[in-house]
């Protein structure tokens, strides 16, 4: 707790608000196109390659643009960070 | 018996040996034994650590459990599963570089470690190391009965021999090789359910005449299965959600998962994993799901939900193929049950024995002890999973939800929220234990959501109540 000020924390912070951040738009993605999509009579549904357009969209697509938004930001906004303090134990 | 599908098996065990045995060199050379062989000496990069993570995670119920109710209830299963895609980022963004760097100054080798130093409390680790104890190896029982089970119904072995080689099995090389074996053999493991999930979603596509064809068999015997809500319209929105904490977000309270998040080497491996973990979680979750949808015009009439996946993996690949492809499902469990080996291990020798009754103990000792107190431990539970006391069963459904309840604040407000103490943290775990289980018990799933959810928060507004009311005058720091 005296190391309040390690700049290296302050990394650390922002990642992890970036990971809620993440979880947040996964949630709302998953739940929007599920059940907004979904909750109509499956008679009236249309299909994307073979599967209902709610499935494709929450579960499939979502994936993917999950896949490629953690991609782009672990790439570009994660910093590289040493974890060893001054004693270095190894 | 069926050669074509056991002799691939067998050849699996053997990679996993060899594994054990190469392991067992690094435990040998190391001049820090505790932390070769409970953290892997700190050294997992990325492909390792995303591979473990899964692989831990990942258990019994993703390749044969969820399937089965996939089948059952139809693609909603599959949305549902498709909740845990989160954790793949999420336990390494939310834990990640601060629990790492915190984790070695403190020298931490286990969560109990780590919650020892940050509370600085005795009740704090003997509430943790107790509950670690209790929860895993009852969860960790549950899955070698999966093992055998599955060992017995492949090969046509009886029950009890089945669960004798499953338990030689993990036991040999976990005793030898330690953490940085069973993070290893996870790896292995994950790259067979990777393939082996691809392999089977293709073939099972092909055998059901594609995509199109399998939805239009599927509306024609019951349209609710290609809705979001079950078989018979019971999978709520509001229930289906709520996994998003037991099986999502809530795994960052998991200690098999936390561990894990103190023993890679760098940054970058922390970087590569979260992108390899979050493609192959979702990968696996996905598609292992839609296998068990896809299966019901294939094969229809399958009473008992567990045997659709290794009936369609019979059904529609070679026996030699379908030998691999089950390789996967053993090697789900077997890397589940390793892990849990080790962290109860763990938790006995250094949680308990090094820190209380003996502290001067030397290497020699604590050697000698880990390898002792692994084996033994291994014996219990076979013990045990030949004839499961009724206690054991019922303490492992509270097991995962338990301890999700119990530490995710802990750990997480321990690292985010300077202001937290002990008080808040006895309170949150011992309201989130028990809330959960007279929750369960008593009003199972409160508003038609899991009933894990609510324990969560309560153990949420108990560990902030319990550190603003009770203020702890320490400002020195370890």
């Amino acid at each position: 707790m005296s190391k309040k000020k390690d700049p290296r924390f302050k990394i650390a912070n922002r990642e992890a608000l970036i990971g809620v951040g993440l979880a947040v738009f996964n949630f709302v993605w998953w739940f929007a196109f599920a059940y907004g999509l979904g909750s109509k009579s499956p008679e009236n549904y249309q299909y994307i390659l073979g599967l209902p357009a709610w499935f494709f969209y929450s579960c499939v697509l979502g994936l993917v643009i999950m896949v490629i938004a953690v991609s782009l930001i672990v790439k570009k906004g994660f910093v590289d960070v040493p974890f060893e303090d001054e004693e270095v134990d190894r | 018996m069926n050669w074509e599908v056991i002799i691939p098996l067998f050849l699996f065990l053997l990679i996993i040996f060899a594994i054990g045995f190469w392991a067992s060199g690094h435990v040998r050379a190391s001049s820090s034994f505790l932390q070769e062989y409970f953290l892997g000496g700190r050294e997992l990069g990325g492909l390792i650590l995303a591979m473990t993570m899964i692989a831990t995670y990942g258990s019994a119920s993703s390749f044969i459990g969820g399937p089965g109710v996939a089948y059952t209830e139809g693609l909603g299963w599959v949305l549902l599963s498709m909740t845990q895609v989160v954790t793949g980022y999420f336990v390494l963004m939310i834990l990640g570089k601060k629990f790492a760097i915190v984790t070695r100054k403190y020298q931490a080798i286990t969560l109990v470690d780590y919650l020892k130093h940050r509370y600085d409390s005795k009740i704090v680790v003997i509430t943790a190391a107790v509950s670690i104890i209790i929860f895993l190896f009852s969860a960790m029982a549950a899955q070698w009965i999966g093992g055998a089970r599955l060992i017995e119904s492949l090969t046509g072995l009886q029950y009890t021999s089945a669960l004798f080689i499953f338990a030689v099995s993990v036991l040999i090389y976990v005793i030898i090789g330690g953490f940085r074996a069973v993070a290893l053999t996870d790896t292995v493991q994950g790259i067979v359910m990777f393939f082996g999930t691809l392999i089977l979603l293709i073939a099972t596509i092909v055998a059901g005449g594609g995509i199109s064809n399998i939805m239009t068999d599927l509306t024609t015997e019951n349209p609710n299965l290609v809705t979001p809500f079950g078989s018979d319209g019971s999978l709520t929105p509001a229930y289906v959600s709520s996994f998003w904490i037991l099986v999502g977000v809530g795994v960052v309270g998991l200690p098999q998962v936390t561990i894990r998040a103190m023993s890679y080497k760098n940054a970058q491996a922390m970087h590569r994993a979260i992108i390899i973990g979050t493609i192959v979680v979702g990968f696996i979750m996905l598609n292992m799901h839609l296998i068990g949808v896809f299966a019901r015009p294939i094969l229809p009439g399958i009473e008992v939900g567990d045997k659709v996946m290794p009936m369609i993996a019979m059904e529609v690949l070679p026996p030699w193929i379908a030998g691999i492809v089950l390789a996967a499902p053993m090697a789900a469990i077997m890397s589940t049950v390793d892990s849990l080996l080790l962290l109860v291990s763990s938790a006995v020798v250094k949680d308990v024995y090094v820190n209380y009754i003996k502290p001067e103990a030397t290497q020699t000792q604590v050697k000698k002890l880990s390898f002792g107190v692994t084996g033994v431990l291994g014996i219990l539970v076979f013990v045990m999973a030949l004839d499961p006391p009724d206690l054991l069963v019922w303490l492992n459904l509270f097991a995962f939800g338990g301890l999700e309840a119990a530490f995710i604040w802990p750990v997480v407000l321990g690292l985010y929220w300077s202001r937290g103490n002990k008080y808040g943290a006895i309170a949150s775990m011992v309201v989130g234990v028990l809330s959960y289980i007279l929750i369960d018990s008593f009003y199972p799933e409160p508003l038609g959501m899991h009933s894990v959810t609510f324990p969560v928060l309560m153990s949420l507004i108990a560990y902030i109540a319990g550190s603003l009311l009770i203020r702890v005058e320490q400002k020195e720091s370890i």
